[in-house]
């Protein structure tokens, strides 16, 4: 990476190809919600009503520290539970509307990875993004394994085919399960802290392959994260969220300001701008 | 990539079939009446045929009377059980289920044992005690299972495990009120026996009747297949891939609870197959639930037939448990799997 400091960056508006002449993928007009207990009991946690737009290849960046409220925003967005109040669209459609089915060949959803209990084959796992695709006890047809095998080779995992799930690296798994996304052939891609058990050159080959995915394929892709930086060079836009308020959406540049990082992160913060225009934030001389 | 197709799961369950087939023609052929397999096989064939008055009696007491219907109760018994270790294991999440640690096996005794202190000698009294029994178990631990208002694996595991040992003592306590030759059936009762078939008019239409049973049970269970296979690699993505995850629970609970009370009051709680049969079906044929289900079930009879006959004639004149047997027979072809794949 350069080493540019804040200093000799430009001080004008960094080029960030935010207005691309893309189409509308995802609207979030005002949406809240509260999770409680039981029915009766006050909520235990609510969101604020949080607003913003994502368009076509376009990566958003769901930034805050923990228990902010970046979980439950997926939660919403994947439409597995309904907001409280106001509206989230995928393509003019309401998704807390659309039925299941619908709703998975749309969005697709991929969550920090679970333990499997019985040994599967890495394309017996991406087989089963084809679900939604399905008939009645969804045996996979010619298609759906062609599908499948795209979705593999689009994350450059031909090579893992034929292994064992539990044989993988972290890296070779965030690809697998990310290809089980794939299959399911959706517009808006949620990840939920894909990063967090990859190192450094992981971290940065996934989101370099979520970028090119975004380029290329159209995707919309959502990444909820706690990698401020990595968020800031691959991200167009930035949703930052603090104790299940949504304060601020814009560029890295619009929301990488010193005194509000180091207010929701409660962390001595410094902001530079790198030569090509992105906000990069480092721990304070004071800590 | 070869995903799974109907006609391979007929084929493979055909191919099982087969060899349940030639375990049953080899456990009607071994007892203590010498009979040839060519007198076993025209026999079944006149007998399928309607050609009774063809049939020596001779023959027709040992094969139609004496060791089909047993192995008919040991094939029922072994595929409920297998099929509803299979449904806890995916329900649970956990490889180390097996149909009674819900305790459901527990309820089915003490409603047995309570039928032995209440009307002892009263046919019947005993499997449909010991059936009720098992329902108020599966009833009492779903209310205590759920999480707000849904199933939940690790509040039913330990609700079920808690109430397991709660009947367990109960039993204790009243096999000391029982008089020896009780205290004996109820022990045999509690490792599992397939010896005692219960005085029923005809035999057949009651063995029709359990079948009927474990059709449906297995059949609902078949049903939720795909949902559980995407379930085991994480509930919140097969809720989002349109999965209703709390109905399949729903669906497999009661349908792997109903089996288990099946099997256990028509033979006592039979050990080892319910865990043993789906790893070793895993292993030999995969995790998917689609073929996993079937092969379970076909597995189980294999094995609980080949274990009873064992059961029946190494100690021959006297007759050892069956659920004895099923590990010995099991355990080795277990660690025989298990260390191929290791390797």
């Amino acid at each position: 990476m350069n080493s540019a400091t804040g200093n000799d960056a430009p001080l004008a508006p960094p080029a960030i190809p935010i207005a691309k002449a893309a189409g509308l993928r995802l609207k979030v007009e005002q949406a809240s919600y509260a999770y409680a207990a039981t029915d009766r009991s006050a909520p235990k946690f609510t969101l604020g009503p949080a607003s913003f737009e994502a368009r076509e290849q376009e990566i958003v960046a769901i930034l805050g520290p923990n228990a902010s409220g970046k979980s439950t925003l997926l939660t919403l967005l994947a439409g597995l539970a309904r907001p409280l109040s106001g509206r989230i669209e995928v393509d003019g459609a309401e998704v807390s509307l659309l039925d299941t089915r619908t709703r998975a060949q749309q969005i697709a959803l991929v969550q920090q990875e679970s333990e499997l209990l019985f040994p599967l084959r890495v394309w017996e796992y991406v087989l089963q993004g084809r679900y939604p695709y399905g008939k009645r006890l969804r045996f996979e047809s010619d298609e759906d394994c062609l599908m499948a095998g795209n979705a593999l080779a689009q994350v450059g995992g031909d090579a893992l085919r034929d292994r064992w799930m539990d044989q993988l690296s972290g890296g070779e798994k965030q690809r697998v399960i990310l290809a089980r996304a794939l299959a399911q052939q959706p517009s808006l891609l949620l990840l939920d802290e894909p990063t967090q058990h990859l190192d450094i050159g992981g971290k940065v080959e996934l989101l370099r392959r979520l970028r090119r995915l975004a380029d290329e394929k159209r995707y919309t892709v959502l990444v909820v994260t706690h990698e401020l930086n990595l968020a800031s060079e691959f991200s167009d836009r930035i949703v930052l969220l603090h104790k299940g308020k949504c304060l601020r959406v814009g560029t890295p540049a619009e929301v990488y300001e010193r005194a509000l990082l180091e207010e929701v992160f409660e962390a001595p913060l410094e902001v530079e701008t790198r030569a090509n225009g992105r906000p990069r934030v480092i721990l304070g001389a004071n800590y | 990539m070869r995903p799974l197709t109907p006609s391979r799961v007929l084929v493979v369950c055909a191919a099982l079939f087969a060899v349940l087939f030639v375990a049953a023609v080899i456990s009607l052929r071994l007892g203590a009446y010498p009979i040839s397999v060519i007198d076993i096989v025209t026999t079944l064939f006149k007998g399928v045929i309607g050609r009774w008055d063809e049939i020596p009696s001779e023959f027709s007491s040992v094969v139609f009377d004496i060791r089909l219907p047993r192995i008919a109760l040991g094939i029922l018994v072994g595929a409920s059980l297998s099929t509803a270790g299979a449904g806890f294991q995916a329900l649970l999440r956990n490889p180390l289920a097996d149909p009674y640690i819900l305790g459901v096996s527990s309820g089915a005794a003490l409603g047995a044992i309570i039928s032995l202190v209440v009307a002892p000698h009263t046919p019947g009294a005993i499997q449909a005690a010991a059936f009720a029994g098992a329902a108020v178990t599966i009833a009492a631990v779903y209310f205590l299972g759920r999480r707000g208002g849904k199933l939940d694996s690790a509040t039913l595991l330990l609700a079920g495990i808690v109430m397991a040992s709660f009947l367990s003592a109960i039993i204790m306590f009243l096999m000391t009120t029982l008089s020896g030759r009780d205290l004996r059936g109820m022990a045999f009762w509690l490792m599992g026996d397939l010896a005692t078939l219960p005085a029923v008019d005809s035999i057949w239409k009651w063995m029709a009747f359990l079948f009927g049973v474990f059709a449906i049970a297995a059949g609902a269970m078949y049903t939720t297949a795909s949902d559980l296979n995407l379930i085991l690699t994480g509930e919140q993505e097969a809720r989002h891939l349109g999965v209703n995850v709390h109905r399949v629970k729903l669906v497999v609970y009661v349908a792997a609870s109903v089996l288990t009370g099946l099997a256990v009051s028509v033979s006592g709680a039979v050990g080892y197959v319910g865990l043993l049969v789906p790893h070793v079906m895993r292993m030999m044929f995969g995790s998917d639930y689609r073929l996993l289900i079937p092969t379970s079930a076909l597995g189980g009879a294999i094995l609980i037939v080949l274990a009873d006959t064992l059961a029946r004639t190494s100690g021959s004149p006297t007759e050892l448990p069956v659920g004895a047997m099923t590990a010995l027979a099991g355990a080795p072809v277990f660690i025989y799997l298990m260390r191929r794949r290791v390797r």
